[in-house]
């Protein structure tokens, strides 16, 4: 019974639980925050249960009011949408828990909104993954692309004007896409993509349909920080509150990244993708300029979260790319990538938001070995996720790498091979480069003796999410033979 | 080619008002006229979607006994018409938060410029 409805509940607790903050927070604001981790929580339970039903019975579509496509709006549990409603949800959910403490230094007084644009972003998110409707995919895009706005305005000085730069880039995307949806709908008058999928053949090389991808691609390749447009990320990431940016760059980028995938891969096909210009090849090209760029710049930066800001856009070029490899090994990596980089960059940025609460600033250049004495457990999830990122065995990160190349070389396609392999140098320059800040002494200032400092670690609610994310990579890492059967049977050729 | 200027006259406007649109968010100083811009942008979607949807000698999508509800051509299509009322809500509510943060903005900076904006930034 709850099966066939799952899908309409997983967008429903957002729904009921972005109205419970709001009427419980009045009351007494120190509810919003455990209110949000139950609300995610639930949602993360349903996705489990969910995924796990998705294998066993397969997919799901659920028609609201009973309406069948085209006529009416439907959400489709398939393997893709599945596997990132499962990701987010977890994520967020151990985002959720590690706020605890952060609320009460980074936005007192405002938890209530806080957390319900919070839950009312998961949402969309949520419904984006979901939805079986391209215009009812552009209604969830705004909302949450407002309340990520709100959201990353909450928090430093500079912040608004972050939040208003993405606001303009991220609007003017959003109405491109828009407009791609209008082509299609002139040309094929439906907006189901099921039923779209299957009336495009039919217009194969034409042009309108040519133009209407661009539009689409340019328009969520904002929202995704494609190359070109990548330009609202770095300040928006470094500026918002630590929690805003834990919850936004492993979920926001990721859910875009999930809508190029359904275009391109399932809406389009490759072939009509590539049918006038070979525009899979462009994306992956602007990919490898995304990734080489994004790690050049982080290891130019000395403050942790704009350093991770920029190591973001070169994450995400990794899944762009196995989306443009469009072959078996490829699509894998990319899926696994996109699982891999949630946790890491919420590990990160969450430990970045831990020595900010505890050390006041996340200032590379000042970090020293006491930080070891100081923080054990952080610096050793901290460790292990950035190993994971460079992509050494048996973490993570190396088996989605892995994939990547090997999607490459079934390609014969040595340029991203190579662009693969010169940015994990890259990534280890910048991640080593704090590591050895933290478990080295420090031979320019002359040091002889280790640092002696008191223990000061985090509390167990910043430390748990952390940690049992930073040993679920181990486990991935492990496991990964398993992941990538389950997502190669979702590969839709 | 001068049928496909004037067949075509309403679509020529929607681009003009594109480009008046991206002109404005990329080249004006001034955070409000970007925000105007912004808004011109969305306009002028909301505009190609109601092009689409009109036909000639049609009418409203309410049956008319008169006219046999098989004879598609004889009605407006209504989905493009809801669709750009989801639209126009989404606009402004974009159009408030924008203007919250410009508050925010002119509260913090005391300016609204982003020249001065980017000097003070530093």
């Amino acid at each position: 019974m709850i099966e066939s409805h799952l899908p309409a509940y997983i967008a429903l607790t957002f729904v009921l639980f972005s109205v419970v903050i709001p009427a419980f927070g009045l009351w007494r604001k120190e509810l919003s925050q455990p209110l949000a981790v139950l609300g995610s929580g639930i949602a993360a339970g349903f996705s489990i249960y969910g995924f796990i039903n998705y294998l066993n019975e397969g997919s799901i579509r659920y028609f609201f009011g009973g309406w069948e496509p085209p006529v009416g709006i439907e959400f489709v549990y398939d393997g893709l949408s599945g596997f990132f409603v499962l990701v987010i949800n977890v994520v967020a959910f151990f985002v959720m828990i590690h706020s605890h403490n952060l609320q009460k230094v980074e936005f007192p007084g405002k938890e209530m909104p806080y957390y319900a644009l919070a839950m009312l972003m998961m949402l969309g998110f949520n419904g984006m993954i979901l939805t079986g409707d391209l215009f009812n995919l552009y209604v969830f895009l705004e909302i949450a692309s407002l309340s990520g706005y709100a959201l990353i305005a909450i928090g430093e000085k500079q912040a608004p004007y972050a939040a208003f730069r993405y606001l303009i880039i991220g609007t003017a995307g959003g109405t491109l896409y828009l407009l791609g949806v209008g082509f299609m709908y002139t040309i094929t008058g439906t907006l189901n993509i099921i039923d779209m999928a299957a009336m495009l053949p039919m217009l194969f090389e034409s042009n309108a349909t040519f133009a209407a991808l661009i539009l689409m691609i340019v328009g969520i390749g904002v929202k995704a920080a494609l190359f070109p447009m990548h330009g609202w990320l770095p300040d928006s990431y470094t500026y918002a509150a630590s929690t805003s940016t834990a919850l936004i760059a492993p979920i926001g980028t990721k859910v875009a990244a999930y809508i190029l995938f359904r275009i391109i891969l399932w809406m389009f096909g490759i072939e009509i993708t590539d049918a006038i210009a070979p525009l899979s090849y462009i994306v992956g090209v602007l990919a490898c300029i995304g990734i080489l760029y994004g790690s050049i710049m982080a290891i130019a930066q000395t403050e942790m979260k704009r350093m991770l800001a920029y190591s973001s856009i070169s994450q995400i070029g990794y899944i762009i790319m196995g989306l443009s490899l469009a072959n078996p090994w490829g699509f894998a990596g990319a899926l696994l990538h996109v699982l891999n980089h949630a946790i890491m960059k919420a590990c990160l940025f969450m430990i970045s938001g831990q020595l900010r609460l505890k050390e006041g600033h996340s200032d590379i250049s000042r970090f020293d070995d006491s930080y070891r004495i100081k923080y054990p457990w952080t610096m050793a999830s901290f460790s292990i996720a950035a190993i994971s990122m460079i992509g050494l065995p048996p973490l993570a990160g190396f088996f989605s790498k892995w994939y990547l190349a090997l999607g490459t070389i079934d390609n014969s396609n040595w340029l991203f091979l190579g662009v693969i392999l010169l940015s994990s140098l890259l990534n280890a320059v910048y991640f080593f480069r704090v590591l050895e800040k933290v478990y080295m002494m420090n031979p320019e200032k002359g040091q002889k003796e280790p640092a002696v400092a008191e223990r000061n670690e985090a509390s167990a609610s910043m430390l748990w999410p952390t940690g049992i994310l930073a040993v679920s990579l181990i486990v991935i890492g492990f496991a990964n033979a398993i992941i990538v059967g389950i997502l190669l049977n979702i590969f839709p050729m | 080619m001068l049928d496909f200027f004037l067949g075509h006259y309403a679509y020529w406007f929607t681009i003009i008002l594109l480009c008046i649109g991206v002109y404005g968010i990329l080249f004006k100083k001034n955070l409000i006229k970007k925000t105007i811009g912004l808004a011109i942008l969305q306009i002028s979607v909301v505009l190609y979607f109601v092009s689409i949807a009109s036909k000639w000698d049609a009418t409203v999508p309410v049956l008319d006994p008169n006219i046999p509800v098989d004879q598609v051509a004889n009605y407006l299509n209504p989905l493009p018409h809801t669709l750009m009322l989801t639209a126009i809500v989404v606009g402004v509510a974009t159009l408030g938060v924008a203007f919250t943060l410009l508050l925010a903005i002119y509260n913090r900076y005391e300016t609204l410029d982003e020249e001065e904006l980017i000097e003070k930034l530093q």
